[in-house]
């Protein structure tokens, strides 16, 4: 019912370990993000998502882990324990990670501060591209906060995956800078 | 399955059969160029004309699927063309974070005004978005609150709804025309008619446009038009008009002639209104959903237009039934 126009839909990756950085706005995101990999491929993308939020309600749960196949990430960390562990499974076996590293939705297409859990992943699995995307639209047929949501399209800009940089800091201004690249590359959005 | 083809091939009339038969051979030769083109002068690049004569094949399968299916077909395959231009549209227009469910409202005019063709109220068509929608749009807008942007928006709203769906929505009603009323080929003849000029007028005046076009006639809204195009599609389309219509129409020859004459014209003003449009929120299509093409309301822009002239001329002139 919503669509999307794919920009650069042949720069995804279609085998793991990778990792696909897009911003965050809307549960929408996450259903977009999967529409856009072609079916083969589809099976094999796991989104990283919060295990506070996702994990609490049986039914949330089930739809979460069965049908879109999040890897939980807990938000409050325990003592001792690797947060990113399921993620770090997941690109164990070769899966496509995708990772909101916003943490959160936030207000609409407004790119919040990114969390270094992402350049953790990358400097540990060096071998899987980093790609980033950015969605834009979703934060408006499914804000934070709304419950019903409005048909509207969106687009998806796909970026050049990029590669360990070999340190944290560099890592993260060079995926900030290539997510505002793409964020300028998208039609504009009225919408105040 | 075959006897409901068979079935429907029969009761489809004989000029629209033919009808689809002439575009099919029309695209044909347009194909046959997207597969010679290459070989004969390789070098350049046909992607975009390649895309584009395929995503023709698809429009043109499903729409004469619809016209012999018959009118219930071509009411819900316009339900869709009307949902996806309104959608395009609003999700272009600039709008405010509080009208979201007013948008939802917005699409809310697809469903009702489709339904009112298949119920055959075509009084109650005429008002529901015109006056109706007109009205309760602004009140609701008004109950979120928000009075910046107001006036403007309420302008969206009543644009994109007018032209996505009322206009849109009367090809149906003129589908279900009854066979008494249009006795030359029917409801989907007098569809067909109006599809078929509408699209021959948008690739004519682009024909004269390339052929021998100079002058640009607005060059701050689509520069790519030109006075010999758009002149040149006017004379080729009228006359086109003026000698078909007996074929597929009830109309006379003065209102036949008076339909030559502002079809043309109407073509026109839709496709570059629709630029205009376009150009001030910065974008060059309304997305990418047919191929080669754009999104659906660069393909059906003119037709926003020429659908309610031909619908009333006929009306006017010909039809009992409206």
């Amino acid at each position: 019912m919503t669509g999307a126009d794919v920009v650069g839909r042949e720069r995804l990756p279609l085998t793991g370990p990778a990792i696909v950085a897009a911003n965050h706005n809307s549960h929408v995101d996450t259903l977009l993000l999967l529409s856009v990999f072609p079916p083969k491929a589809m099976s094999r993308v796991r989104p990283v998502a919060a295990a506070d939020y996702f994990l609490t309600n049986p039914v949330m749960s089930w739809f979460a882990t069965r049908l879109v196949g999040i890897a939980p990430v807990s938000r409050s960390v325990a003592r001792g324990e690797d947060v990113l562990a399921p993620a770090k499974a997941a690109l164990d076996a070769g899966e496509i990670l995708v990772i909101f590293p916003e943490g959160t939705r936030g207000s609409p297409d407004e790119m919040a501060p990114l969390k270094a859990g992402i350049a953790r992943l990358a400097e540990a699995y060096p071998q899987a591209p980093v790609t980033p995307v950015w969605i834009q639209g979703a934060g408006r047929v499914l804000p934070k906060g709304a419950v019903v949501p409005v048909p509207m399209n969106c687009c998806v800009l796909v970026g050049e995956p990029l590669a360990w940089t070999g340190d944290r800091a560099s890592f993260m201004a060079e995926l900030r800078a290539r997510l505002e690249a793409l964020k300028d590359q998208a039609p504009p959005l009225k919408w105040s | 399955m075959q006897d409901i083809f068979a079935k429907a091939v029969a009761n489809a009339s004989a000029p629209v059969l033919w009808g689809i038969a002439g575009v099919d051979a029309i695209l044909l030769v347009g194909t046959l160029a997207a597969v010679l083109l290459p070989i004969l002068k390789p070098g350049k690049d046909y992607s975009n004309l390649r895309q584009r004569v395929w995503s023709w094949w698809i429009m043109i399968v499903l729409l004469s699927a619809a016209l012999i299916a018959g009118w219930q077909t071509m009411a819900v395959l316009f339900a869709g063309v009307s949902f996806l231009a309104l959608k395009e549209f609003l999700s272009l227009a600039p709008s405010r974070r509080e009208d979201r469910l007013v948008i939802l409202f917005a699409y809310l005019t697809v469903p009702v005004a489709y339904a009112l063709v298949f119920l055959d109220m075509y009084e109650v068509y005429l008002v529901t978005i015109p006056v109706w929608f007109f009205l309760i749009t602004p009140f609701l807008m008004t109950i979120g609150g928000q009075t910046r942007g107001y006036l403007a928006t309420v302008a969206t709203f009543s644009w994109g709804t007018i032209t996505c769906v009322y206009n849109l929505g009367l090809l149906p009603f003129l589908a279900r025309t009854p066979g008494w009323d249009a006795p030359q080929a029917g409801g989907a003849g007098l569809v067909f008619f109006l599809l078929f000029v509408t699209e021959a007028n948008d690739v004519l005046q682009y024909v004269w446009g390339k052929l021998i076009g100079r002058r640009k006639i607005m060059p701050t809204v689509s520069p790519g038009k030109t006075w010999e195009g758009f002149l040149g599609g006017w004379v080729c389309t009228a006359l086109l008009i003026y000698f078909l219509a007996p074929v597929f129409t009830p109309l006379k020859p003065m209102p036949a002639g008076l339909l030559a004459l502002l079809l043309p014209l109407a073509g026109f003003a839709g496709d570059v209104t629709m630029s205009a449009i376009k150009r001030d929120l910065g974008v060059k299509d309304t997305s990418t959903f047919i191929p080669g093409h754009g999104g659906v309301l660069d393909r059906v822009d003119s037709l926003t237009f020429t659908a309610p002239l031909y619908f009333h001329i006929l009306a006017y002139y010909a039809l009992a039934t409206y």
